[in-house]
């Protein structure tokens, strides 16, 4: 019966840290599915994301407000804001010159960005951790006396956000006319501009889509860890391009499946065998993945097109 | 045709710039400079204009003084102006246009190329026995990097492959040598060349499954693969000595003379052995030497197999894969070949610097050298040889030049990264081949 409990408490830490790699995630899978490259600065506006939380948490506690509501919603406003903003910005000026060339000019061009957002962070805030304290402390306990499953609140709220988001994500790319000329972008890009579709608004709607969602998983990840510094979002960064590879790049739900299942897998190396490897399995994953199904779990397979 | 059609294939044809993504539409400027301007100001003052702070316990934030928000003002009115201006500037940068810049002046042919590549290795040569001992260390350093680029260049400038966990293979060929030398008691010739193999087979058994994706996905498997090996020796302690690293790896020797004052059991110290005074100068000249020939030895291997099959593969497969694969190539026997090749020149560069450094730990092969290298690379014209030569230098140079230019490097390093790519992606020094092209018109 321990041994039960204390599997599901670690799926539960796991679907906790998954469903936010999800959230990131989104932002790779779409920006792949329309222009067919990897934004690697997805992580370091995720890391933006984090730091906008934490200055406005920090700025309205000395302002002496603490109901932990408001502030989150202050603090989500402005995250998504800042971050789409960084969003916005990183796709004009680094990959929008890029996008007519070949594919390796525009990787670079995307990994000197993220090097630099890194660096500007480190610079502007210093590269030390910044902590706040847990604004929505506490959780409930279930289980036996000897091992009690512990969720807490903070726990569920991230699934609510998370599944809210998702809800909204999804409504909005199947129903709204923004989203089905999202959809005609990834199918042909070309032939959605013959129709009069604004492919380069939709492209920096993309980016900021992404950029919201990533400011989201910042603020949900700085609250449950309580920590942050420049450096958080390479290995962000990079979970949450294997959970998008993960699911099937480019595939919306198999970004939030392959999330999850990330977030399971780790917690399990975590809790099983030992922490230090658990970066180790969501590269080994990955590369497993692309050697065995490089589409993903609901990808499609990739016809290479003359 | 209709002659009309004629025209406008023939005009967009000769002007390829005129294909690259449309410009913004300028009907409303004021419009779009007063959203340019706001949207530098949230970018500067969300991170610029405020400071994070822990103050014992908790965390409070600090608004920047007047003079950090008077420049984010100022360059948020920059960018206004820039912005309403910006239709007039293009029109006349259009209008003034020339065909080409700059280039590399011509004086590397036939007799004369020779004579300047003899000119210059003979200055090398004599240059660490006129200078002083921290200039030859830092001339050593260069070195080192200036072969991991060259190695890096293989992969990236010439066959196209962005490898993004270089750093990895030049663990691997550090802790080769600090490894059979503290369990095995190998010397450093004799740890060399099993270095070079030993990257040479990661590098091959890496690239045997992952170089049949698409580049892209390439690069962040390498990505992975640099930090799984990161993470490995971080973490297995009985083997590597984990963080704690690899200590008193001893320097390369001269036919088994050794270069300290006092030489271990069974060996003789050059010194004594030439009857002279113990100067330990010596020993940073013959390291400075020793990169010199390991790296004119990668110049010349690299440069020959250019001007094999397999090199004109690789930069084939670089330009068209498709057409690569209609003429018969494999595409991964040749993308494999310089990958491993590629990675066996890293094996040779950490084996090098597990001797010079004499100590090693997983701190010295983070992503950041991953990163400085390719910048390297790409600084230098993906592809060309001198070009990757100048940059390493420049690269190592410059922060020993101004310290204060080191806070800043890897911002600069991203910067850079970006604007070459943007505007000059052929790099500053761009491989120049005798071609021929089609007139599209």
């Amino acid at each position: 019966m321990e041994d039960i409990l204390y599997f599901l408490q670690q799926v539960i830490n796991g679907l906790t840290i998954g469903s936010t790699y999800a959230l990131i995630a989104i932002g790779y899978t779409m920006v792949y599915g329309i222009i067919g490259m990897i934004n690697f600065a997805h992580g370091e506006i995720y890391m933006i994301g984090t730091y906008a939380t934490f200055i406005v948490i920090a700025a309205l506690g000395m302002l002496g407000i603490a109901n932990p509501f408001f502030l989150m919603a202050a603090a989500l406003l402005v995250a998504v804001l800042v971050s789409c903003a960084y969003g916005f910005a990183v796709e004009r000026v680094a990959y929008r010159p890029v996008r007519g060339s070949k594919r390796l000019i525009a990787l670079i061009s995307a990994i000197g960005m993220s090097i630099f957002l890194q660096n500007y962070m480190r610079l502007a805030q210093g590269s030390r951790d910044m902590a706040i304290s847990s604004l929505i402390p506490g959780g409930w306990e279930f289980g036996l006396e000897s091992f009690a499953v512990n969720l807490s609140y903070m726990q569920v709220i991230i699934f609510s956000v998370t599944l809210v988001c998702m809800l909204l994500l999804s409504s909005f790319i199947s129903r709204s006319r923004l989203g089905r000329a999202c959809r005609a972008c990834s199918q042909d890009a070309g032939m959605a501009r013959l129709l009069g579709i604004n492919t380069d608004m939709i492209i920096s709607m993309t980016f900021v889509i992404g950029a919201a969602l990533a400011a989201v998983a910042g603020l949900l990840l700085g609250m449950y860890y309580g920590v942050v510094n420049p450096y958080i979002g390479f290995l962000a960064g990079l979970k949450a391009f294997t959970a998008a590879v993960l699911g099937g790049i480019g595939s919306i739900p198999g970004a939030m499946l392959g999330g999850l299942l990330l977030g399971v897998a780790e917690a399990l190396t975590g809790g099983y065998l030992s922490t230090e490897y658990k970066d180790v399995v969501a590269f080994g994953l990955l590369i497993l993945i692309l050697l065995f199904r490089p589409s993903g779990i609901l990808g499609k397979p990739e016809v290479e097109k003359i | 045709m209709p002659k009309l059609a004629k025209q406008t294939l023939k005009k967009a044809g000769t002007s390829p710039a005129e294909t690259i993504p449309p410009q913004p539409s300028y009907r409303r400027p004021w419009w779009s400079a007063l959203a340019a301007a706001v949207l530098t100001l949230v970018l500067g003052g969300s991170v610029l204009g405020v400071q994070l702070e822990s103050t014992g316990i908790t965390t409070t934030v600090r608004l920047m003084g007047m003079d950090t928000w008077g420049w984010l003002l100022a360059a948020a009115l920059a960018v206004f102006l820039h912005q309403l201006v910006r239709p007039q500037i293009e029109e006349w940068r259009a209008r003034t246009r020339k065909p080409s810049r700059f280039s590399v002046p011509d004086v590397m042919s036939g007799q004369k190329r020779q004579l300047w590549i003899m000119l210059a290795i003979g200055a090398l040569l004599i240059f660490p026995f006129l200078s002083n001992r921290s200039a030859v260390d830092l001339a050593t350093l260069t070195l080192i990097y200036i072969m991991l680029g060259l190695g890096l260049n293989v992969v990236v400038g010439l066959a196209g492959l962005l490898d993004l966990g270089y750093v990895g293979f030049y663990a691997v060929g550090a802790y080769t040598y600090a490894l059979l030398n503290s369990y095995l008691g190998f010397s450093f010739w004799e740890a060399l060349p099993i270095a070079g193999l030993m990257t040479a087979l990661f590098g091959y058994l890496l690239g045997f499954p992952v170089l049949r994706l698409r580049g892209d996905y390439l690069a962040i498997v390498t990505l992975g693969f640099g930090e799984i090996i990161r993470i490995l020796l971080n973490n297995w302690t009985e083997l590597t000595g984990g963080p704690n690293g690899i200590a008193r790896i001893p320097k390369p020797t001269l036919f088994n003379l050794e270069f300290s004052r006092r030489a271990d059991e069974g060996n003789i110290a050059f010194h004594e052995f030439f009857g002279i005074d113990y100067d330990p100068a010596l020993k940073v000249i013959y390291l400075y030497l020793l990169a010199l020939i390991l790296v004119l030895i990668t110049l010349f291997v690299i440069y020959r197999l250019l001007r094999m099959p397999i090199g004109r593969a690789w930069e084939a497969l670089r330009e068209d894969d498709i057409a690569c694969r209609s003429l018969g190539m494999n595409p991964t026997g040749i993308k494999l070949s310089a990958f491993t090749i590629g990675a066996s020149f890293a094996g040779f560069a950490g084996a090098f610097f597990a001797a010079r450094q004499g100590f090693i730990s997983p701190e010295s092969f983070t992503f950041i050298e991953s990163a400085i290298i390719l910048a390297i690379v790409v600084l230098g014209g993906m592809g060309s040889q001198l070009g990757v030569i100048l940059a390493a230098i420049a690269m190592t140079l410059l922060p020993e030049l101004a310290r204060e230019f080191n806070e800043y490097r890897m911002l600069l390093f991203g910067l850079m990264m970006v604007l070459m790519m943007v505007w000059r992606p052929q790099g500053l020094v761009p491989l120049k081949r005798p071609q021929m092209e089609l007139d599209r018109g």
